[in-house]
């Protein structure tokens, strides 16, 4: 068993458990988009960020590819990690602002505003359809082409591509495809749809709402 | 001599052939060194190795003077360079009309052709021989000096040097335990970038378990206008190479691999010809001089990506897949090339190898600094007087390296900032000038060492455009992988692209700082944890020009296009038409002999007017 520190707490862990599955099994919430539990971490949403180390010599890393380490200090919430968390939600909402689970995302962590120019894409390119098709369903069917801005997900020369099956894997695991829900607030570019409830759960644990997932005023958000 | 046909099996038979080889030299110290690298090559030095081929044949002295098409001899802005030997007269700016001359005058009578000579712009005093010249005198050149004097394509060259002879002790005496102490001793930092302590790397890789290994030589050179590992692997393989095979001993790694980029086809062929010569001399390849060490290198050719200058991309590249770098740990030291412990380590550190391994830690380490040892060559480039390449030991100041050996700001302007480190390095401001250049320091003031570009900008130069101008380069070569960098990057190149045009705000220019904070602290690589530098030290130490572009719309440099104008001055315009034949966009307008009227809605701001009135008359506003 590997022993570490967890935003206070001695914690126990199996080896090879990495800081996102160590924290969720002691039930502390870390957001993740491109994370799976039944594929393989990817580490490029940036969402799932924790501090580590000492104070004054930590550094962020990606929770869902970093293994526990013997005597590794570890904090999920810290100020440098919720505010660093709250532009990099901000940066997608203003990328994204159709996906549910990005404006879910944005009630959660209090993100009320967007100060980056509006954009609308479709895609955030989280990958998770590529390593449902190659993982789950040996497909191959879609990858990443061209870099940088240009990057998307297509089938080969975007053709249709003799390798897909049609299963909707791609579909069912998109977190951006999902419309958001007509709330309250629909107008904007922000949803918000959650915040303008008043919430059962009431605590806020700093900048964070409640550690409930899913979150009971999120629920009754969607059921209205 | 034989060993040269048949190869070596063993060392006796190693330094037999390094005192022939070194008998040999001494009877020929007559040659000319015409320097082949990429500057010189540039002016044109290839057909004068030609025309000086063809010339001494037609003298006959084709037997008694030798002709060395070399790697960089440093100063190239007065490329192309020739250097007569034995006795080291430098000539530069050589035209092919000035070969008869060089070879009537110097060779036949020994005398010097003066109109030739370099010519310090200070003291206007002409410098008949290479050390004196300021460029070279305050330089500490260890990895360079053997430009002037080696064919790159002869090994034999580089061994009468003594070249090898680092890897024959190590082979004769040492184990890697002793070799990777020697570097630590050495103080030897890696000269990619990051500057992580070379034995460290070696001492993680040399203790994992493993049945293979590998090295890995980084020559994936990207930023713009750097050039150092280029010309050490075009003027010197195979000081690269001998490191290369002392690393692989040390870490203990049997096969060793070069990533060149394809951009640099010369290095490519010329670190080929090292590798084919080195096999059948017995150098590389299975129980080498009958030691029981085995060690093979390949080479592989890059696809052009500058993030393949990053480690794990790097491999992922090696291997065939896209060049994209994945989230570290594991390490490379653990999980790298084929899964396998790596170590990768860039060209200019293992070109220090062989002279830490001959010359005693001791030695190397009373060059440099009290953290880190040696020199740092760095391709000086930009608006300084001697461009070139430069090699100094490290801890040397900013000052020494831009005044002393770069001769100051050309036509007489004003230093306004530095910049180091390639794009994601950072600007320094005159009030930096007398920080030593040191991993550490150049931190610590928000720059970075980088592989050693350093850009020097004169007061012409718009620190906003510079950091629209860098950006832009790490926008268009971000792998698009993690969201931060990619959507990152690209919100900030729209923001102080606004600035540029105007169309910012304080509150806009504050969301800038906050979000190149965090593109910082929460990107999956160093391109995108670096890429926010270029705004971020620009910001630091300029930011009063972002706030005049902001809030008076104004480029106090005269560069940003949107905010500036061109005006005629109708008191000093005299109506010669110039401006108006040339003007691009026919937005000039006016009578013979009658001011002329720049029409502000058509003109797209070019600067040609300016540069053509003779009388001043126009204006940039």
């Amino acid at each position: 068993m590997i022993n570490f520190m967890l935003n206070g707490l001695d914690v126990a862990v199996e080896k090879g458990t990495t800081l996102l599955d160590a924290a969720s099994f002691y039930g502390i919430e870390i957001p993740t988009l491109c994370h799976d539990e039944g594929l393989s971490p990817y580490g490029a949403c940036r969402l799932c960020l924790v501090e580590i180390g000492e104070p004054g010599r930590s550094r962020l890393v990606t929770s869902c590819t970093y293994p526990a380490e013997e005597g590794l200090l570890v904090r999920t919430h810290s100020q440098r990690v919720v505010n660093t968390r709250k532009v990099i939600i901000e940066l997608y909402l203003a990328t994204c602002p159709s996906s549910k689970v990005i404006q879910d995302l944005a009630s959660r962590y209090h993100v009320t505003q967007v100060r980056f120019q509006q954009k609308h894409d479709n895609c955030i390119l989280c990958g998770l359809c590529i390593r449902y098709c190659k993982e789950q369903m040996q497909g191959k069917a879609i990858g990443f082409v061209n870099r940088g801005v240009d990057r998307r997900i297509t089938t080969p020369f975007d053709r249709k591509s003799e390798e897909c099956r049609f299963c909707g894997g791609c579909m069912y695991i998109c977190p951006a495809c999902q419309a958001r829900c007509q709330g309250p607030a629909e107008k904007s570019a922000v949803c918000n749809a959650c915040l303008n409830l008043s919430p059962p759960c009431l605590d806020h644990f700093g900048e964070t709402m409640c550690y409930l997932d899913p979150c009971v005023a999120c629920e009754q958000g969607r059921q209205k | 001599m034989d060993a040269l046909q048949t190869g070596m099996r063993s060392l006796p038979e190693l330094l037999n052939l390094q005192q022939q080889l070194k008998k040999r030299r001494e009877q020929q110290q007559n040659y000319l060194a015409v320097c082949g690298d990429t500057g010189c090559t540039a002016w044109g030095s290839q057909n004068i190795k030609g025309v000086f081929q063809k010339c001494l044949q037609q003298k006959g002295l084709d037997h008694i003077t030798g002709l060395k098409f070399t790697g960089c001899l440093g100063l190239c802005e007065s490329g192309p360079v020739v250097i007569v030997f034995p006795q080291g007269i430098f000539y530069q700016k050589v035209k092919e009309s000035d070969i008869e001359e060089i070879v009537e005058q110097t060779l036949l009578q020994g005398k010097i052709v003066e109109r030739l000579l370099y010519q310090d712009p200070l003291s206007g005093e002409k410098i008949i021989y290479a050390p004196e010249i300021p460029f070279y005198r305050k330089q500490e050149r260890i990895l360079l000096v053997n430009n002037w004097e080696i064919d790159p394509s002869s090994i034999e060259d580089y061994l009468a040097l003594g070249g090898y002879s680092a890897f024959g002790s190590v082979l004769a005496s040492m184990d890697s335990e002793y070799v990777i102490g020697e570097i630590k001793k050495s103080r030897l930092r890696g000269r990619g970038g990051a500057g992580f302590p070379t034995w460290q790397k070696w001492e993680e890789c040399s203790e994992m378990a493993a049945a293979q290994k590998y090295i890995i030589c980084n020559a994936d050179e990207g930023d713009p206008g750097a050039f150092m590992d280029r010309s050490l692997l075009e003027g010197n393989p195979h000081s690269v190479l001998e490191g290369l095979i002392i690393g692989g001993f040390a870490v203990g790694a049997t096969e060793g691999i070069i990533y060149v980029r394809a951009e640099y086809p010369t290095a490519v062929q010329k670190i080929r010809r090292a590798l084919i010569q080195a096999h059948e001399l017995g150098l590389l390849g299975e129980n080498i001089l009958g030691s029981g060490f085995s060690f093979n290198v390949s080479v592989s050719v890059g696809a052009g990506a500058f993030v393949c200058g990053e480690t794990s991309a790097l491999v992922a590249s090696v291997e065939g897949r896209v060049g994209e770098p994945r989230q570290k740990p594991p390490h490379l030291a653990e999980r790298g090339y084929n899964n396998c412990p790596t170590v990768i380590n860039n060209v200019e550190t293992l070109a220090n190898i062989p002279s830490i391994i001959s010359k005693g830690a001791e030695v190397y380490r009373r060059t440099g600094t009290e953290k880190s040892g040696g020199t740092k060559i760095f391709s000086l480039v930009g608006k300084v007087r001697n461009t070139g390449l430069v090699e100094v030991p490290l801890g040397v100041s900013l000052r020494e390296i831009i005044f002393d050996i770069g001769g100051g700001i050309k036509g007489g302007k004003a230093f306004k900032a530095v910049q180091t480190g390639g794009p994601s390095g950072g600007c320094l401001p005159a009030s930096m000038l007398d920080l030593p250049t040191d991993f550490d320091e150049l931190k610590a003031a928000g720059s970075m060492m980088g592989s050693g570009g350093m850009i020097v900008l004169d007061e012409e130069t718009c620190m906003v455009d510079l950091a629209r101008y860098f950006l832009k380069f790490l926008n268009d070569e971000s792998c698009g992988r993690c969201f931060t960098c990619r959507e990152g990057l690209s919100r900030m190149l729209e923001m102080v692209e606004a600035i540029t045009k105007g169309q910012s705000s304080m509150a806009e220019f504050a969301l800038l700082k906050e979000l190149a904070a965090v593109v910082k602290d929460s990107t999956m690589c160093g391109l995108g944890q670096t890429g926010a530098n270029p705004v971020l030290s620009t910001i630091r130490y300029f930011a009063e020009e972002y706030r005049v572009h902001i809030e008076e719309g104004r480029c106090p440099a005269g560069v940003c296009r949107d905010l500036i104008q061109f005006q005629i001055n109708t008191e000093l315009c005299n109506g010669c038409g110039a401006c108006r034949n040339k003007c691009p966009v026919e937005a000039i307008e006016g009578e013979a002999k009658a001011p002329h009227l720049i029409r502000a809605a058509l003109c797209t701001k070019c600067g040609i007017c300016l540069e053509t009135c003779r009388y001043n008359a126009v204006i940039k506003l």
